[in-house]
């Protein structure tokens, strides 16, 4: 029984301690965000006791900095990106885990192999495209982009959901008379939301913290946050305070993801990991 | 082949052993039905993955400058790659870019692992600390280059103010200097994505068959044998797999560099997609760019591959 209380104290300690050096970096970047210059300058550093301000968040969201058109423009891609995937990669997903037809192999095997596709590789051939047509300073680029990354990990996501639902329920709504748009929708949707709502997070996650693509094929008025946040750290130098108050609006989403749906999140990651 | 604990797998592989299903979904052989399910995505991933990827190997036969239309660019054949080849900076970022992939993906498997064996057994809470866990692995790339640029300071960076006071070592300049920047973002790295390997493995330690556990146990193995012998043996797959995933992830990223140091001083801290993004934008030179990005498409197609080669989760059916 000792021997058992003995165990449990050194688990929690252990975990407990892995814990705040996760979140140890994260909060200093919260907390600094509501110190004004003076207190983030401060010799020691301030871990919770100062006396907070708003300031940084007033300063960024109705300053000079278009931080507020920034904002918009992130929630615009990622929210577009996210929906598109989901409608293409449904379908998609859906064909490869109930039909047989002539290339499935093919699309599942190609779809698997350029979900790694790196951002570098991306970027060249993209920015050549978008100054060639003039797309560079539109948001459909960028949201047809992210669109095509997300889509092999949402389609393969998706694909694990579809075969968990019994063929048994399609044939009964076929027997019914129902076309092949209308069991997609009325029978399998209501059954998918949450693998939809995986796959979600995983497409928003990647439009909304995407970088370089970002970085180059926007312009002044189309900036995402993670590129005007960037922006900032080289033109202004040391303001950390602000800096700060940037990076945390860019984090909020995925921490409001990251504590309603740990278990989905964890769970699309661990399947990424253990099945390509 | 060992399991997860996610249940889509488990019913894909439940699935197998019958060999053929007798009852037949609605879209099926010789309908036009699936073909339309699939060819909006299909068009998507060709123009925003696949032509990508052939404009690189078409433009690394070019070259080309950014400002300059594309037609005045020369096509200077087999060039880019001969140059690549004796271009000592390409070495010496791939060199990089394989010692910061050796450390950190070493340290991050041998701590996600340790640390996953030794918190295995289900305790209350645990699904709270997994919450905490994850978080770093969902903190956008230019977020993580920024706190840790913040924390790393040489002024008024945290680090440097609990290693003067606490251990009363000098001020280091540690974006700065070559070894204590590359220090740093392997650091960085390994905060980020420790977490990752931890939770992969931990799931499939939790899926294991708890009978062939406490088998050995019975057959009188010990703490170490349970693990050397059974566990880690039977999780084999997913270990290669999350090494696989990691390696690959080593040559996609640039971001927390770009941010952090930039790259510097020097090329210290200068991997192998960053290199190509400031040949294509900085140097501007956006053939010879492509040339080396068709080096990196080589690359991380054979991993890619290789984790195929270990699963694939859309082919194990038997009516495929």
């Amino acid at each position: 029984m000792k021997n058992e209380t003995t165990r449990y104290i050194y688990y929690y300690t252990a975990l407990i301690l892995l814990a705040c050096i996760s979140l140890a970096p994260i909060w200093v970047m919260i907390s600094t965000s509501f110190k004004d210059e003076v207190t983030v300058q401060s010799s020691t550093p301030l871990w919770f006791f100062f006396v907070p301000t708003f300031q940084n968040y007033a300063d960024i969201l109705t300053g000079r900095g278009k931080f507020d058109l920034y904002l918009m423009n992130s929630i615009i891609v990622g929210v577009s990106a996210t929906f598109l995937t989901l409608f293409i990669g449904g379908f998609c997903a859906y064909a490869l885990a109930r039909a047989r037809f002539v290339g499935r192999g093919f699309l599942a095997n190609a779809t698997l192999l350029v979900r790694m596709v790196p951002p570098a590789v991306v970027a060249v051939p993209a920015f050549a495209f978008v100054t060639l047509t003039g797309l560079d300073n539109d948001l459909a680029a960028l949201v047809f982009l992210y669109t095509a990354i997300s889509l092999p990990f949402a389609i393969w996501l998706l694909f694990g959901f579809y075969k968990q639902i019994p063929v048994e329920l399609e044939e009964a709504a076929v027997v019914d008379g129902a076309t092949p748009l209308q069991v997609f929708f009325r029978v399998l949707m209501p059954l998918m939301t949450s693998g939809y709502a995986v796959a979600a997070i995983f497409t928003f996650r990647i439009a909304w913290n995407e970088f370089i693509l970002a970085l180059l094929l926007t312009g002044r008025n189309t900036r995402t946050l993670p590129v005007a946040t960037a922006g900032f750290l080289t033109e202004e130098g040391v303001e950390w305070g602000r800096i700060m108050a940037m990076g945390t609006l860019i984090v909020i989403p995925p921490l409001i993801f990251t504590f309603f749906a740990a278990k989905q999140i964890i769970a699309g990651m661990t399947a990424g990991a253990v099945k390509g | 082949m060992s399991d997860t604990a996610n249940p889509t797998i488990d019913s894909a592989r439940q699935d197998q052993p019958t060999p053929v299903k007798s009852v037949k979904p609605r879209i099926q052989a010789g309908s036009l039905t699936p073909y339309m399910f699939v060819t909006p995505a299909i068009i998507v991933m060709l123009g925003g993955l696949l032509y990508p990827i052939f404009m690189a190997f078409y433009l690394s036969f070019y070259d080309w400058e950014i400002g300059r239309p594309f037609s005045d660019a020369p096509a200077v054949g087999m060039a880019n790659f001969i140059r690549m080849i004796q271009d000592e900076q390409v070495w010496e970022v791939l060199w990089v870019t394989l010692r910061f992939g050796f450390w950190t993906i070493t340290i991050e498997m041998v701590l996600g692992i340790a640390l996953a064996l030794l918190l295995e057994k289900p305790i209350r809470g645990a699904s709270f600390f997994r919450t905490i866990f994850i978080l770093p692995l969902m903190v956008s790339p230019v977020v993580v280059g920024l706190i840790w640029r913040y924390l790393f300071d040489a002024r008024s960076g945290w680090i440097n103010y609990y290693l003067t006071t606490w251990f009363g070592m000098e001020p280091l300049v540690w974006l700065g200097d070559p070894q204590l920047a590359f220090f740093a973002i392997v650091f960085t790295d390994i905060w980020q994505w420790t977490p990752f390997i931890f939770i992969i493995i931990i799931a499939g330690l939790q899926a294991l068959p708890s009978e062939v556990v406490e088998a050995s146990e019975i057959d009188g193995a010990n703490w170490w044998q349970q693990i050397f012998l059974v566990k880690l043996p039977m999780i084999q797959s997913i270990i290669v797999i999350a090494l696989l995933m990691r390696i690959i992830d080593v040559f996609r990223g640039l971001e927390v560099m770009l941010i952090m140091t930039g790259g510097g001083p020097g090329r210290s801290t200068e991997l192998l997609s960053l290199h190509i993004y400031k040949r294509a934008f900085e140097t501007q030179q956006l053939g010879y760019a492509s040339a080396i990005a068709v080096l990196l498409i080589l690359v991380v197609f054979g991993l890619s591959l290789a984790i195929l080669n270990f699963a694939n989760p859309m082919k194990t059916r038997s009516d495929v």
